[in-house]
């Protein structure tokens, strides 16, 4: 499979305490483990279990993935932002595999 | 009493849609690994219904991404804010779908993603707020091609 790539969207600036979305999205096929492939075999489970955003090394939001999400998980949600920084996103694969991604915040 | 054609025509949708959101209701009792789940969430206290708001389409039309939307109406302050809020699925093989862990520096408790339905089921969020009340809502979505392989 393709490498997951992931891919945020979070604004360039804000007002200080400002409330904004942060919107992500990865590619992953999310195999849910409840599919057979021809043979009848099923195909191991292989998913994104974990995601979580951190705000200059400070928690903002976390999520536990289970199969039922859909195929390259999106997820959106909202942060405030106190002062200008970095926004750390990470994503972490049933292989063990963590995908991060940074974003910068600028307070007005 | 002339009817026309066009009064016939609407009483006739206005039947339908009355049976077909009458019917589904009858068979929506949880099963056990769902009270399992919810309980696990609220850790033995029963959930009140109120406060949460979970947004989901009524049909979904491809129950392989299925987009919801759970909001909680919470100060989230540093005294009181929603800690975790968990997503589940009452007809899929497994009941669980995500739980989100948010913190005072969320801002608003509210978070959307897409998911997974095998058939027509409810969807059930169960909120936990710091200051240890649990809230719930649920709404039935109508799938019409499952989304569980297979």
């Amino acid at each position: 499979m393709a490498k997951s790539k992931p891919r945020v969207k979070v604004p360039k600036s804000a007002d200080k305490d400002e409330v904004i979305t942060i919107k992500t999205l990865i590619s992953h096929k999310m195999e849910s483990g409840q599919r057979k492939d021809k043979e009848g075999n099923p195909i191991p489970r292989q998913i994104i279990n974990k995601f979580t955003c951190e705000f200059n090394g400070k928690p903002v939001f976390s999520c536990d993935l289970e199969p039922a999400i859909s195929a390259n998980p999106y997820l959106e949600f909202s942060a405030r932002v106190p002062e200008s920084g970095v926004f750390t996103f990470t994503w972490v694969d049933d292989d063990g595999s963590v995908y991060s991604k940074e974003s910068k915040i600028k307070v007005n | 009493m002339n009817i026309t054609r066009r009064q016939a025509l609407a009483l006739g949708a206005g039947a339908a849609v009355v049976t077909m959101t009458a019917l589904p209701r009858l068979s929506l009792a949880d099963t056990d690994a769902v009270k399992a789940a919810i309980d696990a969430v609220a850790g033995g206290a029963t959930p009140e219904v109120a406060n949460v708001t979970l947004t989901a389409p009524e049909i979904a039309e491809n129950g392989n991404t299925v987009p919801i939307t759970v909001a909680i109406d919470s100060p989230m302050t540093d005294d009181d804010y929603v800690t975790d809020v968990t997503i589940l699925a009452a007809g899929n093989p497994a009941p669980g779908v995500a739980t989100f862990h948010f913190t005072p520096m969320s801002g608003s408790a509210e978070a959307t993603t897409r998911m997974r339905l095998a058939k027509t089921q409810d969807v059930i969020a169960v909120a936990k707020t710091s200051t240890g009340k649990v809230y719930m809502d649920r709404k039935t979505v109508k799938v019409t091609i499952g989304g569980c392989g297979g």
